[in-house]
C-alpha cells in the first residue's frame, strides 16, 4: 500500500506530441510537430481539486485524456499511487481505470443513443467488475442515480428523453459507479445553461465531499473553476504558465498571462463592469506547430522584455503558495 | 439610460412567436415588448428556449416555415412584420444588421471575405467593386484585423474564431446600421478574445451611436454592455429594467436566482445557490407563469393564472411579471437565511 504522502496521481513533464503533415506540403517534406502538451508536470492528492485553466487549443483536454492514456503521451511519466504507468501496459492502465474516471462536455454526444439509462449506467461494472449478477449491478446503478439526483423510473428511458443537466447527471452516475479516487472532469458544465451549471457543480462539490474524491476540473470559465478549486494549473499553448492556489491565484496573479486572463472576465455588476480598465492581450494565439522561441507567450505579452526570446522560464515557486514561468516574476514573501 | 429619446429607433409592440409542430402548437415568444433608442443598448437574457433568439429572428423576418410572428415591430414608425421580402431586404443588413453565435457557419465557405463584403455595398450602396472593396478594407481596419488589405481576400477558414467574429462584425457595420442586433456574440469565444469583441462593440457604439441589442446568457457581459436589460424565461418577460436595477435591485424570483447561481471572481467560495428543475418544456408550458415550476415562492395562483408585466409602481421604468410583491420576497428570503 502507498504511504499517506505518495500522491494520489503525479505527472511528470509530460508530452503529448502530434505529426501534422501540411496537405500542399512535398511528400518528402519532414512532418511537423505539434506540441500540444509540452512538459507539465504536477501532483494531486487524495480528495483535492486541481482546476486546469486556457483558452481553447491550449492542451487542457489533451493533458487531461493523456493522464488517462485516452490519448498516450509522447514523453513524460504518470504515476498512479506511485506505481509508474506506461502508455502501452494496457493491463496496468485497466486496472487503474476503476480508480480514475472521466466526464465529458458535452453531455449527450458523450452518451449512447441506441443504449438506456440502466445499460449507460451499469456498463462500467459489466467491463470491471463481470462476477456480479444483473440483480447486483441493477441495484448498483438504482444507487447511484439516487444519489445524483435521478428518480428511479427514470432508470428504462434513452438519453434523448433528457435535458443537458440530466444527462450530465447521468455522465456522472457512470463515472461513479466504479466508487473510483479520481474523476477528471473535462468542461463539464459548459454546454449548461447557468441555473443549471450551479446545481452540477453543487453536485460535484457534494459528492466530492461525501466520498472523498479527487478532482480535476478542466474549464474555460475562471469563474467557476475558482469555485469548485484548490489549486489551479494554468495552461498557454502546451505549457503550464502558472500553478497557485486558488485564493492566491486571483489575489496576487504571478504571471502576465494570468493577470491578462483575469481581467478578461466580466463580473456580473454594472457598477464594477463600466469603470473597468482591461488589459487586452493582442492578436491571436499562435499556431502550435510554430510556437514562438523562448517564453511561449511573449509575442502576446505586455511586459515582454528581449530575454524572453532567448530562455523558456520555468515553472518556479514565487512564494509558498504561487508558482510561475516567467522570467520577470519576483519571488515573494508569504 | 439617456432622455434625449426623440423618435426611437425601433420598438416592439406585444411581439408573439407560435410554432406548428406535429406535437402541436409552441408558443415560442408571447408578448414581447421594448423600445430602442439612438446609441442605447438593450441585453436579452435568459436560457436556453428562453424565446430571446426567436424574438430577434421574427423582428428580422428570419422564422423557420413553421413560425408565425404576430404583434408589431416599428423601425422608425414603420411596421416590418408582413412587408414583403424586397422591401425587407431594403432595411436587413442596410438599417439594422444582425451577427450571430457562429462565425463560421454564417459566414459563406465558398466566398472570400472581400466578396462577401462588397455583395452587401454592391446591393445596399450601388457601389462598384473597387468602391466597395476600398470600403470594405477600412471596416475590417475599424475592427482591428491586422493586415486587412491582404486578409480581405482569405475566405472564412483561413481566419481565427475571433477574427471571423470580427469579420462578422465588420460587415454587419458596412452600411453604418442604426440597430446592431448580436445574437450570442461571444458565447464560441475566449474569454480575451470576448473581452476584446465587447471593448469593440463598445467603441462602436461610442463612435457611431449604434443602438444594440445584445442577446446573451452571459451576464457579466450584458453588465459591461448594457443599459437595459430584459430577462426572459419560457418565452416571456419575467422582468425588465435599467442594468442597474436588475443587478443591484433585482426584482422577479428568477432574476434573483440567476444571480444567485452565478459564480463571481471577486467574491468568496460560498455554495452556489442553484435552481432547482429543469428548463421549460415548450411543448407544455402551465397556464401561469413559466417559471413556477422551479420558483421556491410560487403560489398556487402562480401555476394557474400568468402575472401581467407591471410596473414595479406607478410610473417606475423597471417592469416585472411576478404575483408576489418584492416586499414579501424579501421577508421570504430573509426568513430563508
Amino acid at each position: 500500500m502507498p504511504d499517506a504522502r505518495t500522491p494520489l496521481l503525479s505527472v511528470r513533464d509530460l508530452r503529448v506530441h502530434f505529426k501534422v503533415r501540411d496537405r500542399k506540403a512535398w511528400p518528402w517534406t519532414p512532418a511537423a510537430t505539434l506540441k500540444a502538451v509540452d512538459g507539465v508536470s504536477f501532483d494531486l492528492e487524495p480528495g483535492e481539486t486541481l482546476g486546469i485553466v486556457g483558452e481553447s487549443g491550449c492542451g487542457k483536454s489533451t493533458l487531461a485524456r493523456a493522464c488517462l492514456n485516452l490519448i498516450p503521451a509522447t514523453g513524460g511519466q504518470v504515476r498512479w499511487q506511485g506505481k509508474l504507468l506506461r502508455p502501452d501496459d494496457h493491463a496496468a492502465w485497466l486496472a487503474a481505470r476503476r480508480d480514475i474516471q472521466i466526464i465529458f462536455q458535452d453531455p449527450l454526444a458523450s452518451l449512447n443513443p441506441r443504449m438506456t439509462v440502466a445499460r449507460i449506467i451499469g456498463e462500467p461494472l459489466r467491463i470491471h467488475r463481470p462476477e456480479l449478477s444483473d440483480g447486483q449491478v441493477h441495484d448498483k446503478v438504482l444507487a447511484v442515480m439516487a444519489e445524483v439526483g435521478l428518480t428511479p423510473h427514470q432508470i428504462n428511458r434513452y438519453p434523448h428523453e433528457f435535458s443537458g443537466g440530466q444527462c450530465q447527471r447521468i455522465g456522472i452516475a457512470r463515472a461513479l459507479i466504479l466508487e473510483p479516487r479520481l474523476i477528471v472532469c473535462d468542461e463539464p458544465v459548459s454546454a449548461l445553461d447557468v441555473s443549471i451549471r450551479a446545481q452540477i457543480v453543487n453536485l460535484l462539490q457534494e459528492l466530492q465531499r461525501r466520498k472523498g474524491l479527487a478532482l480535476i476540473f478542466i474549464a474555460h470559465d475562471l469563474a467557476v473553476v475558482k469555485h469548485i478549486s484548490d489549486r489551479v494549473l494554468v495552461l498557454y499553448l502546451g505549457k503550464a504558465m502558472e500553478m497557485a492556489r486558488g485564493e492566491a491565484l486571483y489575489a496576487r496573479p504571478g504571471h502576465p498571462y494570468t493577470e491578462a486572463l483575469l481581467s478578461a472576465i466580466p463580473i456580473p455588476d454594472p457598477r464594477i463592469e463600466r469603470g473597468k480598465v482591461l488589459q487586452l492581450l493582442p492578436g491571436d494565439m499562435p499556431s502550435p506547430i510554430a510556437p514562438p522561441s523562448g517564453c511561449v507567450f511573449r509575442t502576446r505579452c505586455p511586459k515582454a522584455i528581449e530575454r524572453c526570446a532567448d530562455e523558456v522560464p520555468a515553472l518556479r515557486a514565487l512564494d509558498s503558495q504561487t508558482a510561475a514561468a516567467c522570467v520577470l516574476a519576483v519571488e515573494r514573501a508569504g | 439610460m439617456t432622455a434625449t429619446s426623440n423618435t426611437p429607433v425601433l420598438e416592439v409592440r406585444d411581439l408573439s412567436v407560435r410554432f406548428s409542430t406535429n406535437d402541436g402548437a409552441v408558443y415560442a415568444v408571447n408578448q414581447v415588448g421594448f423600445t430602442l433608442g439612438r446609441g442605447q443598448t438593450l441585453g436579452i437574457v435568459g436560457e436556453s428556449g428562453s424565446g430571446k433568439s426567436q424574438t430577434m429572428l421574427a423582428m428580422m423576418g428570419l422564422l423557420a416555415r413553421n413560425g408565425a410572428a404576430t404583434g408589431q415591430v416599428l423601425h422608425h414608425g414603420r411596421n416590418l412584420l408582413g412587408l414583403p421580402p424586397a422591401a425587407l431586404n431594403a432595411v436587413r443588413g442596410d438599417r439594422i444588421a444582425m451577427i450571430f453565435q457562429d462565425p463560421m457557419t454564417s459566414l459563406n465557405p465558398y466566398l472570400t471575405v472581400e466578396r462577401q463584403m462588397t455583395e452587401v455595398l454592391e446591393l445596399h450602396r450601388g457601389l462598384s467593386r473597387r468602391e466597395a472593396r476600398v470600403r470594405a478594407v477600412a471596416a475590417l481596419d475599424a475592427v482591428k484585423i491586422p493586415d486587412a488589405k491582404r486578409r480581405i481576400d482569405f475566405y472564412p477558414h483561413e481566419f481565427s474564431g475571433g477574427m471571423r467574429q470580427r469579420v462578422m462584425i465588420a460587415m454587419a457595420l458596412l452600411c453604418e446600421p442604426e440597430v446592431l442586433i448580436a445574437d450570442e456574440p461571444t458565447t464560441a469565444l475566449d474569454a480575451t478574445v470576448q473581452a476584446q469583441i465587447v471593448q469593440l462593440l463598445r467603441e462602436l457604439q461610442r463612435d457611431h451611436g449604434t443602438a444594440i441589442v445584445m442577446i446573451t446568457h452571459d451576464l457579466g457581459v450584458v453588465a459591461g454592455l448594457c443599459d437595459q436589460v430584459m430577462v426572459m424565461y419560457g418565452g416571456r418577460v419575467m422582468e425588465h429594467a435599467s442594468a442597474d436595477d436588475v443587478f443591484h435591485r433585482p426584482t422577479h424570483p428568477y432574476t434573483r436566482g440567476l444571480l444567485a447561481a452565478v459564480p463571481r471572481l471577486d467574491s468568496g467560495a460560498g455554495a452556489l445557490v442553484s435552481i432547482p428543475g429543469n428548463p421549460p418544456n415548450m411543448n407544455a408550458l402551465p397556464p401561469g407563469c413559466p417559471f413556477s415550476a422551479r420558483c421556491r415562492f410560487a403560489l398556487d395562483r402562480c401555476v394557474s393564472t400568468m402575472p401581467l408585466l407591471q410596473p414595479l409602481s406607478p410610473g417606475s421604468p423597471t417592469l416585472r411579471a411576478c404575483h408576489r410583491a418584492v416586499a414579501e420576497l424579501d421577508a421570504l428570503e430573509a426568513a430563508d437565511a
